[in-house]
């Protein structure tokens, strides 16, 4: 028996376990997948958490309801992958052999990174929403706010779900005036970049949407230090902003697991090839999702363009051929824009998002950086399709490669 | 792209003024694009940019972290060296292609 071994069941371990097992011949492979904990969210859902949209139950189901039955399922902490040896090896000291491996170990948020971050005011006035447990603390937190400035700052690139902070404070917007204080909520944009996003089209796009919602951006600024006596954040630079409630995207890391096992870069990104998502170093490893180092976005969407070229190229690779499959960095996210609304960016390495309307065959278009009642509707339908295909990794009705069908040049 | 005349050379320059060939960089040039930035370059600043051709010679990627992590300078004082561009500023006096934020 040849051993197929899976790092992660996140969104795209769980996805890759699923897609291959239903092609490899079980009398030749046996199919192991190993993870840390045994409960899977659904990490969009937690933007919606603070706003009382979603409760818990909404975006948590036990990872087991994933897994093909007759998949081997590890539940331990990954301690290293020694990749001459072709081994991993577990907390504990247990050694699991492979022939193949897939990374799929994704990013953690790393509060600690930052100075002052994880200190007295945390989950008290400072909170992320990229864990569980900071969505439902953010939503106590905001029952209670009688106003002030509401801050969401971006601490470090890369982080996951590039648009996720936008979304935030728009759905923020809206909650505020749907309670009546908005008058009395000031809410800043903060971020490293040098605009609301990095690529110029989308940027402007959604510059101009926060400015219309009166959503004060501040770019360029680089977080130093939380000041948890004067409750400001302030940067290299020595600039200063003061806020009430802070909220946070912390340092995003690849796991600790694979800068011991010297298979990353210096955020512990795994060095893949862009195309064919098979490791820099090893032959015989591939990586998906959030844990690669490719020059795209960090999301679920991307994970699940790559993953059908992931299973040509790992089936190739199997059988000895060469590798037929190329990965262009195919991006698509919805983003929600509050008052039921909500835009589409799609994007790859090379062509940025453009303004137009994305085909997708039965239930689109959905407007291109466009602001409509369908997008937020994509966004729901998400949640859905999340669950019932996406992780069971069914196809979908979204090719890998992005098309340039519906877009307009600019 | 558009062809420059810096500091007596004839170079080819990206939209925003970046060098299209780190090959056709030399200090005369790095001084001339620094001035218009209004900085005066001192030692610390050319070790800054040697480390940073360097990594880009070597293909590497480079962030504001990773610069204030090599031992060269720490972030404070890239930002005090290049005020309000730590790494654009610090790129484009380089002569090395505009720093990209891959999301
Ligand atoms: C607030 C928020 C909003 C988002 N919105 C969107 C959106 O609208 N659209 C979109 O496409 N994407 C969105 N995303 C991003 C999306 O959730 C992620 O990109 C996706 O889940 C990545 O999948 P992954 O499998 O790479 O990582 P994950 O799903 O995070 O899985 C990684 C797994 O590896 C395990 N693991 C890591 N290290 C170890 C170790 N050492 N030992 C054992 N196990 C380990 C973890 O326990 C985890 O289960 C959002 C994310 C957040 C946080």
């Amino acid at each position: 028996m040849k051993n197929l071994l899976i790092l992660g069941a996140g969104t795209a371990g769980t996805m890759m376990l699923n897609k291959l097992y239903k092609e490899l011949d079980k009398e030749e492979w046996k199919v192991t997948i190993v993870d840390q904990y045994k409960t899977h969210y659904y990490q969009p859902g937690f933007l919606f958490i603070p706003f009382g949209v979603y409760k818990k139950e909404d975006v948590t189901k036990p990872k087991y309801d994933f897994f093909p039955a007759g998949a081997e399922v590890i539940f331990s902490p990954i301690d290293k992958i020694v990749g001459e040896e072709n081994k991993v090896y577990l907390e504990g000291g247990k050694v699991l052999n492979y022939d193949f491996l897939i990374i799929a170990t994704g990013t953690q948020t790393r509060p600690s990174e930052t100075t002052g971050l994880k200190d007295k005011l945390w989950y008290k006035d400072i909170f992320d929403f990229y864990t569980i447990d900071g969505a439902l603390a953010l939503h106590k937190r905001f029952k209670d706010f009688k106003g002030g400035n509401l801050v969401m700052c971006i601490a470090e690139l890369p982080y996951k779900c590039p648009v996720a902070p936008i979304e935030f404070v728009c759905l923020a917007e809206a909650y505020f005036t749907k309670r009546g204080i908005r008058d009395k909520v000031n809410i800043t944009y903060v971020t490293l970049m040098s605009g609301a996003f990095t690529k110029p089209v989308a940027s402007k796009m959604l510059g101009e949407l926060l400015e219309e919602k009166n959503i004060k951006v501040v770019p360029d600024f680089y977080l130093e230090h939380v000041d948890n006596e004067n409750k400001k954040i302030v940067s290299y630079d020595e600039r200063e902003i003061p806020f009430d409630i802070l909220t946070i995207v912390p340092v995003n890391m690849g796991s600790d697991m694979i800068e011991r096992s010297g298979l990353g870069d210096d955020m512990n990104y795994v060095k893949t090839n862009k195309y064919t998502l098979q490791s820099d170093q090893f032959e015989n490893i591939f990586v998906i999702g959030d844990a690669a180092n490719l020059p795209t976005s960090k999301a679920g969407s991307v994970a699940h363009f790559a993953g059908e070229i992931l299973m040509e190229n790992i089936l190739a690779a199997m059988e000895g051929r060469e590798l037929p499959a190329k990965f262009d960095g195919h991006a698509n996210c919805y983003i929600e824009t509050g008052y039921g609304k909500g835009a589409l960016i799609d994007f790859n390495y090379i062509t940025e998002p453009l303004p137009g309307t994305f085909p997708l065959p039965g239930i689109g278009p959905f407007g291109l950086l466009k602001n409509t009642k369908m997008n937020h509707y994509g966004k729901i339908l998400f949640r859905w399709i999340y669950w019932h295909i996406l992780v069971k990794g069914k196809e979908l009705p979204i090719e890998a490669d992005m098309t340039m069908a519906g877009k307009q040049r600019v | 792209m558009a062809v420059k005349t810096i500091a007596n050379a004839q170079v080819q320059v990206t939209d925003d003024g970046y060098l299209e060939d780190m090959n056709q960089w030399n200090e005369d040039i790095a001084k001339e694009i620094a001035k218009e930035l209004g900085i005066e370059l001192t030692d610390k600043h050319f070790e800054v940019i040697n480390y940073l051709r360097e990594k880009t010679k070597a293909g590497e990627g480079l962030t504001i972290r990773k610069v204030g992590k090599s031992g060269v300078v720490d972030i404070k004082e890239l930002y005090k060296l290049f005020p309000k561009g730590p790494l654009k500023f610090s790129s484009k006096i380089a002569g090395i292609p505009k720093p990209t934020s891959c999301i």
